[in-house]
This record gives structure tokens, C-alpha cells and sequence, in this order.
């Protein structure tokens, strides 16, 4: 039973991190009906802008340190994902698939440029120690991580469902997510709405791109990392529907959850590692076929 | 007096196309400045087009001169924020959206007149924290008609406001937009002549994409009702 607990937390916290980086797809698809696929980009430099702050920082082993390492990573996300969407994609708009093949370029390109600079060989982010220690929860040890990723991950949900309910620009981005020319013919600037859209993603994945190492990586940044969990956060958008924040949240949830119960459960005693990761594509299927807008997506 | 003075909304030679067709094909219009100048045409003959291309929301080639500003090329926004009111022919609310939010989506930074908007249409009052796709379409049409009089503005572009209503619901808003004309100039499109000769002083008639006839709705026979708009009966 303990167990049980102590995977749970792990499968909450990894929702958490994939909930951070499906937030900003969800968003961007929802407003700009862009697929995003230099998101991974944003996340991966958003560890390494960390890593080369954290091994500069003469407090990167304290709290303070980590805070901020972890904001400077969610700046770096978000100031690369704000010059992508005025750069980029803004010359495109209506183009959906030369946006898709610029930012499939853009993502090679930055990931070749990291592999340049870095190697393929991973790079150990610098953390204070209680991060990579454990809490006991009667017999059961939870590492602290996951702690961390499960709070933030619920702090940037309330963060965002604040943003978006109480805030004119969260009007501005739910009302373009469901008509854009009937916000313009109000008079508002659709465009910035579009840039700041991209800024908060951008952030949100250079957060999670942090986290992921730190919490789920063993410390390890690596130029690929951001591929990989794009896979997984592009899966989290298409079940919570396209455009739903809620839904990505629950989403986010119902994926890590199962990834991590099926790799723990089934996948150990059946010496499949990778079972997890299959679990969660049945799951798509599934959820699809019941409901192919996704579980609170509008229609296509 | 110039005829940019007099003239809310001068457009010569307006071309616009939506998938192929050609649907303006060299409109020239002009609305003078104040009361109501009515859009009139058979359904598919490019009336809501030619409001979409006035507003920027409808590529579109020609000039287009809007309350003393060439705005050819110009972004929706910014056209619009000469103090434009747009109430859109299926009025486009935004559903996911409360009363209240879709109010304050029409706010721009200037005093809104959230009072004004309540005393006309009192039952927005009622339900400002109700979901807007949950309003009958009277009421979704008097948050359209709402959200642009939240600010005053010198031009209202407003296509069909009566169309799919009930009766009921349709003698507020013709009560409604004589009251706004009032005080400032409204493109009305209406395909309704008994809403046209109650509130227009000015008719525009287009046909397959171009005017055919303007001037003073008492000019408007029965006649030309009959054959410019293909309605039978008294007009």
C-alpha cells in the first residue's frame, strides 16, 4: 500500500512536468491553431541556460540558488519562444504548414547548435542536496522531487486558471481561442495576445525542462531531452483536447500515472521497461476512439 | 463642408473574392455622416462582404476612406479603434465567454458605459455572470448590440440585428438602434424593408457584387423592392 502511495506521488509529479510543457501547446493551438513543434526546443535550453547558471553560482547548492536557476530557465524559455513567435511565425500566419516545417527546422537547427557546443554527452545540473534527497512518509521514502515538480506543476495550473478567468488578456486569449476575427473587430491586437501566448508556453517549458533533469534525470541535461518529452506532451494535448487547458490537466495526470503504474507494476515483473511508455499510447487510443475531439477539446 | 466631412464611410471600387467567386465586383459606396443608411440586397450579393472588407476583416482591393482615414491595408485593430462598432450577422459572441467578460472584452481603456449598455438592455444586467451561449438569440443580439455601445463611436456597422428573432425580441432592437442612430452614423444591412423605411433615411442596393441604386429611402418604390430584392407584397 505504501508503495502504492510513493508511485503515485511519482506519477502526479511526472503529470505535473508534462502538464507544464502541454499547458503552452494546448494554449498556443488554442489562440493561434500553431503546432508547435520547436516547444521541445524551448525546454531543453531552458535546462542548459540552468546548467550554465547553476555551475556558475556560488549559491546554486542552496534554495535560493535553485529558485534562481529555475527562474532564469523559465526566462530563457520564455524570451527564445517570444522571438520564435515574432520572428517566425508571425510571417506565416494561415500558413499551417510551413509553420509546422519552420518549427521542425528550428528545432533541429538549435538542437545541432547544442549538440555543437555541448556534445552528446549529458551535463549534471548542480542542485542543493535536499533536492535529490528523500522525505519518509511513514515506511514509505518520497523523494523530495517529486514534491517539487507535483507543487509547481499545481501552482502554474492555478497560475494560469487565474490568468486566464481574472486577467483582460486571459479574456482576450479564451475569446481568440473561440473566434480571433471577432476579437480583432473589437479593436484589440490579436498579435500581442499571440506573442505573450507564446511567452508563458515558452516559460512553462523552460520549467519544466529544468524540473525533468533535476527531478526525473538524475540531474542530467542532455541536447535531446526536449524531443523526447514532446512526444509525450503532444500525446497529454490531443487526450486533454486541443485547446483545453483542463483538459491538458487532466490529461497530464491520467498519462503520468499510468506510465508510471505500468512501468512499475507490469513492466517490472515483465522485464519491459518500455511498457510504460506503450501504456500511454494505448490509452490515446482509447480515449480517442470514445471521444476524438479528446476528453474536453472542441471539435474539429 | 468637404466630402470627407459629410461622408462616414467612402469606398470606390471595391473588389473582394472568397473562394473563386467574385463576390464584390467594384462596389462605390457612400454613407453619409449620421442616421442610418441602409445596405440592401438579395441574399449572396455581397453585403456582409462589403462590411467585412470596410472593417479590414475581408482582403480586399480599391480604396476605402472610414471616418476621414484611408485604411486600405490597415490591420482590423487599428481600423476599428477610429470608434467603429461592428454587431456581426450571426452576432458572434463569445459563447464560452460570460455576459460580463464578453462586455469587458469591448472595453478600450476609455470610461465604459456599462449603465448606458444596462439601462437599454436590461436583462444583460440579469445576467451578467451567465455563460453568452447559454442567451436566447434575442439576448446573444443585445450583448452584440451592448458591447459596442459600451464606448461612444462615431460609426456602427451592424449586419441583419433582426434576423432568426422573435417578434418580441425584434421590436426592442429596432427600438434599440433608433435610439443609437440618434447620436451616431449606422451601416445597417437588413433584408426586412418594414426595419429599413423605420429606421433608414439613406438606401444602398447591391447585385451581383456592385450598387444598383442609392438614395433617400422614400425613393425606394415598391416596385424597385420588388425587383432589386426579389420581395413580393407590400413593402
Amino acid at each position: 500500500m505504501s508503495t502504492f502511495v510513493a508511485i503515485t506521488i511519482s506519477g502526479l509529479a511526472l503529470g505535473s512536468v508534462y502538464f507544464l510543457i502541454a499547458s503552452g501547446l494546448s494554449l498556443i493551438y488554442g489562440l493561434m491553431d500553431v503546432l508547435n513543434f520547436a516547444h521541445g526546443i524551448f525546454l531543453t535550453l531552458g535546462a542548459y541556460a540552468g546548467f550554465e547558471l547553476a555551475s556558475r553560482l556560488p549559491i546554486a547548492a542552496h534554495a535560493a540558488g535553485f529558485l534562481l536557476t529555475a527562474a532564469v530557465a523559465a526566462a530563457c524559455g520564455a524570451v527564445i519562444a517570444a522571438m520564435t513567435e515574432l520572428v517566425l511565425i508571425r510571417p506565416l500566419y494561415g500558413r499551417p504548414v510551413s509553420q509546422i516545417l519552420v518549427t521542425i527546422g528550428l528545432d533541429l537547427a538549435l538542437v545541432g547548435l547544442l549538440l555543437g557546443i555541448y556534445g552528446s554527452n549529458a551535463r549534471v545540473i548542480t542542485v542543493p542536496a535536499w533536492l535529490t534527497g528523500v522525505t519518509s512518509l511513514g515506511s514509505e521514502r518520497i523523494p523530495n522531487g517529486d514534491f517539487v515538480a507535483l507543487g509547481t506543476g499545481v501552482a502554474v495550473l492555478a497560475a494560469l486558471a487565474w490568468f486566464l478567468r481574472q486577467t483582460r488578456y486571459g479574456i482576450i486569449i479564451r475569446a481568440g481561442a473561440e473566434n480571433r476575427d471577432m476579437v480583432r473587430a473589437l479593436g484589440i491586437n490579436v498579435g500581442r495576445a499571440f506573442t505573450l501566448v507564446f511567452t508563458i508556453g515558452g516559460a512553462a517549458a523552460g520549467l519544466a525542462g529544468l524540473l525533468n533533469s533535476v527531478v526525473f534525470n538524475g540531474g542530467l541535461v542532455d541536447p535531446s531531452q526536449g524531443d523526447q518529452l514532446l512526444i509525450f506532451a503532444f500525446i497529454v494535448v490531443v487526450i486533454g483536447g486541443l485547446g483545453s487547458l483542463a483538459g491538458s490537466a487532466i490529461a497530464a495526470v491520467l498519462v503520468g500515472l499510468v506510465q508510471v503504474y505500468v512501468s512499475f507494476y507490469a513492466g517490472a515483473s515483465a522485464g519491459l521497461a518500455q511498457l510504460g511508455n506503450v501504456s500511454v499510447v494505448l490509452v490515446l487510443a482509447i480515449v480517442l476512439l470514445a471521444r476524438p475531439g479528446g476528453l474536453l477539446g472542441r471539435t474539429a | 463642408m468637404t466630402g470627407a466631412d459629410t461622408l462616414a464611410i467612402e469606398a470606390a471600387g471595391l473588389r473582394a473574392d472568397i473562394g473563386g467567386s467574385h463576390i464584390l465586383q467594384g462596389v462605390d459606396l457612400q454613407v453619409p455622416v449620421g442616421g442610418v443608411t441602409a445596405l440592401l440586397g438579395r441574399n449572396g450579393v455581397g453585403k456582409t462582404t462589403t462590411l467585412r472588407a470596410l472593417l479590414g476583416l475581408q482582403p480586399a482591393s480599391g480604396t476605402i476612406r472610414v471616418l476621414g482615414h484611408d485604411v486600405a491595408g490597415w490591420p482590423v485593430h487599428r481600423i476599428v479603434r477610429l470608434g467603429i462598432g461592428y454587431v456581426p450577422e450571426d452576432r458572434d459572441v463569445f459563447t464560452r465567454l460570460t455576459v460580463r467578460e464578453n462586455l469587458r472584452l469591448a472595453e478600450t481603456g476609455r470610461q465604459a458605459r456599462y449603465e448606458q449598455v444596462y439601462d437599454l438592455f436590461p436583462e444583460l444586467r440579469q445576467r451578467s455572470g451567465q455563460l453568452a451561449g447559454t442567451l436566447s438569440g434575442g439576448q446573444q443580439q443585445m450583448l452584440a448590440i451592448g458591447r459596442v455601445l459600451l464606448h461612444e463611436r462615431p460609426l456602427l456597422l451592424v449586419d441583419e440585428p433582426t434576423k432568426g428573432l422573435a417578434p418580441l425580441y425584434v421590436s426592442e432592437v429596432i427600438d434599440a438602434l433608433e435610439r443609437i442612430a440618434a447620436s451616431c452614423t449606422v451601416l445597417l444591412v437588413e433584408q426586412n424593408v418594414h426595419v429599413v423605411r423605420k429606421l433608414a433615411r439613406q438606401v444602398v442596393v447591391l447585385d451581383h457584387g456592385s450598387v444598383v441604386h442609392s438614395g433617400p429611402v422614400g425613393e425606394l418604390t415598391e416596385d424597385d423592392v420588388r425587383r432589386l430584392l426579389g420581395v413580393s407584397g407590400p413593402a
